[in-house]
């Protein structure tokens, strides 16, 4: 194990996505040198994702090729402790991203902010419903962070993605058109909403009809040509329809590609070393300080990285098992609810209805942008009395147009042939007049939901490989029962010729094939006490200070909102504290 | 400028096969004789102890100004240390390591060797330089700014020890001597001396474009042997008049600046020169390179003295039939037929059609593309003059706008080389130049073969069709 040593550096980033640039952007500006190390290959608009190449379904939507390299490094899963988890060769209900730009690449551009009472749940439930109200499995807690603190992190995120929105609270002021539940934001979004499409302009009709508050998904797909804080420009969107799994070959969709790398690149102290995959994070020997990194070169050699500063900027899956085989924390074990990494793993649970109508009404699905589509927030967070439902949690609900692609984004009538000349009949007769309403809602966490590290399965390294223990739980199944029901109101109220709503029913039990979303969350939460959070509201390990991490990895429970949003403000946030606090005395930011 | 070379070994083949001419072999006017340079201030003399840093930046600068390293540096190689290809059909040429190394570099040269080369082009060892190098232009450099070039390039970039690389010319065209015929009777004059009538900005601006800037290596042509046409303005229409260079049209400036539908502003030329786009145009090809090298980090009073020379030089001909023929409302009813014909999707053409497939995200059925990000096609010069070089090499490589420190984001155009054939690529162009309120002429198939031949594109198989 005799590594090459290099020389050292200020800050070495784990990882070069979205919270990577970030990182990267916030700490140069601090003057530090700065390197990041990805492991997957280096990405850029040109030549990777250039049309016509990248609009390519089988090849990106279907073989997943800007997805994790399954080959080498996997996880394994299983539903309950006791089961024998194995390792999954595909996956299909989460597709973690890998290379330069990470998920960042190739996510919708759905761009939201938590609500206050969300990153206070656990006290906020209590006060509203009483303790009772939160059943002894769910693990549910405080972010340890408030909505005001990270309200400017959120308004600098969406300003360097060039957020396209419709605002619906300006420093209180409520605002037609736009999202009333929402938190007061402290000026408009940058770019105007994008257009509601047909099907959004439909819902949104039938919604306000029945009371509710239709507005446009905040969406980081740019609306109008668009310059950033850091100069950098990003184009209007064309409505192609290749946002998810894709690249964007337009410069519109947020990336850190497209809006931050081409600053950063200009920096003379950042670098940027591709195909080098750290394999831990080095401690001193009294464990409470890192020493840098160990990272398997392209070679195939290992190489040592001493830093001042490690931040761990991989995906949340990768930084949770890093802080595992590095030995940063306690490991979680649900046996003795002691320790915390690995703690709270939490997902989301979505639901749909499918509308179908006559060739009168023509909805052009190939028109579509990753986070196009009006929804309602009626029934998301705690926007609604959850008091005699006896559930926790919410969804938003609404069209989401991404795209009309051929293999994937077809939808027929229950009953229609699933092959041959019947089913290309079936296809003619509804490619055009189809249309979709989702709920995307919010998952808890539990005592019995959480990552470690798998006794018996390695990775192409022979490190082990990481475990998942999930399963749906009472509660969020019948919280996407009561929002998909609420869905099909809508839509019945919409006059389709027939429709068909698909939810997860009670008793049913998580399934890794069909697509859900990428929005894995928790194991490396954050919070107020050590006791119960790996990271303090910095992002900060409680353990080892001079490590950062950063990603959904810190959310305690999930959101029924996309988490990129979150996400970026986050890392900012975190930027920011490193900067005015960190660097100038080293050390705990949060003494317990 | 990388093909430079080109017609001035065209000239010398001419010269060589027809003179049998002793005079190209000889020294011209006998042996030459010692060459006195000017006396350079102690101050900034190589031997002087500590030069000023000051003296070092302005040489910096002014070595940017030059885009020296455009030439002498290679493609991810050190800074001036030379080694950048240059090909031409009789072999290739490399430029030279211009680092201050003794043994491959010119670290052992005097500011009078040095002086010597940049204005005259001639080596330390009395050999002559090919006129790759625009000396005839850097002749005019003031003496203060030689000796700040020459500071810099002793004290302010880093010694490289890199072997120069030989030359791979066979016989005539590696005959150094003769580029002494060359240099007694083609070389042009030294660009005129500033111009007392004018304002301070104007004369700034020449000097930054006739002398300095060089601009007129890709933007004059040249004579049938290899010599630039025009040193200025006072030679005629010639000067910054529009030359192909390297599969590139490097556009007749005064034209495109001020005779088209669009005329440039100051405020237009200056943030081009420091961004590489306007809310119309995008800098392309080897301008992006010259954007990125060199003008962004010009200061802003430079750069518009550069525009203000430029908004000056004499009115080109009217009559341009791409862009004034008709009346603005001819040009408006045009513009709208081609944008509905692309919005109903109805190409009436090959050329309609294959818009519609490749072009019409970036570029929109109106072919105003999108201010800053993606150029507009109608009623641009650049794709309206009438030469079609670049359009067709655009085309079939791609282009990025360069990333400056003040427009980071290189927005690029992808190549569809691969994608489209030779008749699909001219039926393109020739709908690009003639649709909206355009009306330049066509482009043949034989025109993007040429172009596809000399850059070495591919040309689509049949899968990728």
């Amino acid at each position: 194990m005799a590594a090459r040593r290099l020389k050292p550096v200020d800050a070495v980033l784990v990882g070069f996505g979205w919270t990577g640039a970030i990182m990267a952007m916030e700490l140069t500006e601090a003057g530090l040198d700065v390197l990041a190390l990805e492991r997957g290959e280096p990405r850029n608009t040109n030549p990777d994702f250039s049309y016509p190449r990248v609009a390519d379904e089988l090849t990106y939507a279907v073989r997943h090729q800007l997805f994790q390299d399954l080959s080498r490094e996997t996880l394994t899963i299983r539903h309950r402790p006791g089961q024998r988890a194995l390792p999954y060769r595909q996956l299909g209900s989460f597709l973690p991203g890998d290379g330069v730009g990470g998920a960042g690449v190739h996510w919708n551009g759905v761009h939201w902010r938590a609500y206050p009472a969300e990153l206070q749940l656990r006290s906020h439930i209590t006060e509203r419903y009483g303790a009772g109200f939160i059943p002894e499995d769910m693990t549910i807690q405080d972010w340890g962070v408030t909505y005001d603190e990270l309200e400017p992190y959120y308004d600098y995120f969406e300003r360097v993605c060039g957020t396209s929105g419709q605002a619906g609270n300006v420093q209180g002021r409520i605002i037609e058109g736009g999202n009333p539940f929402e938190a007061p934001r402290r000026g408009e979004y940058p770019l105007p909403a994008l257009p509601a499409l047909y099907d959004s302009e439909l819902y949104a009709k039938a919604a306000a009809e029945l009371g509710y508050h239709p507005f446009p998904r905040p969406a980081s797909n740019a609306s109008r040509p668009y310059t950033n804080p850091y100069g950098v420009q990003l184009a209007q969107c064309s409505f192609c329809g290749y946002c998810e799994r894709f690249g964007c070959y337009n410069y519109s969709k947020a990336s850190p590609q497209t809006t931050i790398h081409p600053a950063l690149m200009q920096r003379d102290n950042f670098r940027l070393q591709t195909q080098c995959h750290v394999t831990r994070v080095n401690l001193s020997r009294d464990r409470r300080h890192a020493t840098g990194v160990t990272y398997v070169d392209p070679t195939g050699n290992e190489v040592e990285q001493p830093a001042r500063l490690v931040i761990l900027c991989a995906y949340q899956f990768h930084n949770v098992r890093l802080l595992l085989l590095s030995g940063i924390g306690q490991p979680y074990d649900p046996a003795t609810n002691t320790g915390v990494v690995g703690k709270n793993y939490s997902y989301q649970i979505l639901g749909h209805v499918d509308l179908f109508y006559g060739r009168d009404t023509i909805f052009n699905p190939f028109i579509g942008a990753g986070a196009a589509g009006h929804v309602i927030d009626d029934f998301n967070a705690d926007n609604f009395d959850h008091g005699p439902l006896g559930f926790i949690g919410g969804a938003y609900i609404g069209p989401g147009r991404t795209g009309g692609r051929p293999i994937q984004q077809l939808t027929l009538p229950a009953g229609s042939p699933p092959w041959g000349a019947g089913w290309k009949q079936a296809i003619k007769d509804h490619y055009l007049h189809t249309m979709s309403i989702g709920t995307h809602g919010s998952v808890m966490s539990y005592r019995d939901c959480y990552l470690d590290l798998d006794p018996t399965y390695r990775d192409a390294l022979g490190q082990p490989l990481l475990r998942m223990t999930f399963d749906w739980k009472d509660n969020d199944l019948r919280m996407t029962q009561y929002v998909t029901e609420r869905a099909v109101e809508i839509a019945r109220h919409m006059k389709p010729d027939s429709m068909h709503a698909v939810h997860h029913k009670a008793g049913s039990h998580y399934d890794t094939r069909p697509y859900q979303t990428t929005h894995n969350v928790g194991g490396a939460i954050m919070g107020s006490d050590p006791r119960t959070s790996v990271l303090n509201k910095y992002l900060q390990s409680w353990d080892v200070p001079n490590v950062f991490v950063m990603g959904a990895g810190a959310f305690p429970q999930n959101l029924g909102y996309n988490p990129t949003g979150t996400v970026g403000a986050l890392a900012y946030w975190s930027a920011r504290a490193i900067r005015d606090h960190y660097l100038p005395a080293p050390g705990p930011l949060v003494r317990t | 400028m990388r093909k430079l070379v080109l017609p001035l070994l065209v000239a010398l083949a001419i010269a060589v096969v027809a003179g049998g001419a002793a005079w190209l072999f000889a020294p011209a006017g006998g042996p030459a004789a010692p060459y006195v340079a000017p006396r350079l201030p102690a101050s900034a003399g190589a031997s002087a102890p500590v030069q000023s840093q000051a003296m070092v930046l302005r040489g910096q600068y002014l070595a940017r100004a030059g885009d020296c390293a455009a030439c002498h540096t290679a493609e991810g190689g050190a800074p001036y240390a030379g080694g950048l290809r240059m090909n031409t059909p009789f072999g290739a040429i490399y430029s030279t390591n211009i680092t201050p190394e003794v043994v491959h570099g010119i670290g052992n040269y005097t500011y009078a060797d040095f002086e010597r080369a940049v204005r005259h082009g001639i080596r330390q060892d009395g050999k002559n330089l090919y006129p790759a190098m625009p000396y005839p232009e850097f002749a005019g450099i003031t003496d203060d700014d030689m000796q700040a070039l020459y500071v810099y390039f002793m004290h302010g970039v880093p010694p490289r020890p890199q072997a120069n690389r030989d030359n791979a010319l066979p016989w005539p065209f590696s005959v150094r001597p003769g580029l002494r015929a060359w240099n007694t009777f083609l070389k042009p004059d030294t660009p005129p001396a500033p111009d007392p009538r004018r304002g301070a900005d104007w004369q700034r601006g020449a000097y930054l474009v006739r002398t300095l800037g060089h601009c007129g290596s890709c933007h004059t042509p040249r004579g049938a042997l290899g010599q630039p046409k025009a040193m200025s303005e006072h030679d005629g229409a010639d000067y910054l008049g529009g030359a192909v260079l390297d599969d590139w049209y490097a556009p007749g400036l005064a034209r495109t600046l001020k005779a088209g539908e669009r005329r440039w502003t100051e405020d237009e030329i200056a943030d081009y020169l420091a961004t590489g786009r306007t809310a119309h145009s995008a800098a392309f090809g080897p301008m992006s390179d010259v954007v990125q090298h060199s003008t962004q980090y010009l200061t802003d009073a430079d750069r518009r003295a550069i525009a203000v020379y430029l908004l000056a030089l004499p009115e080109a001909e009217a009559a341009s039939a791409d862009t004034d023929a008709g009346d603005a409302a001819r040009r408006q009813q045009r513009l709208a037929r081609t944008t509905r014909e692309l919005a109903d999707a109805r190409p009436a053409s090959l050329g309609a059609r294959l818009y519609l497939d490749n072009c019409v995200g970036c570029h929109r059925v109106d072919g105003q593309g999108d201010p800053r990000t993606f150029p507009a096609l109608a009623a641009n010069a650049s794709i309206t003059g009438k030469n079609a070089t670049s359009l067709i090499h655009v085309i079939l490589a791609g282009s990025a706008m360069p990333s400056t420190r003040q427009a980071p984001t290189p927005l690029s155009m992808p190549g569809f080389a691969w994608r489209l054939s030779d008749e699909e690529v001219a039926a393109l162009a020739t709908f690009v130049r003639g649709g909206w309120n355009n009306q330049a002429g066509p482009v043949s198939a034989d025109a993007v073969r040429a172009v596809r031949r000399d850059t070495g594109l591919p040309a689509p198989t049949d899968r990728n069709r």
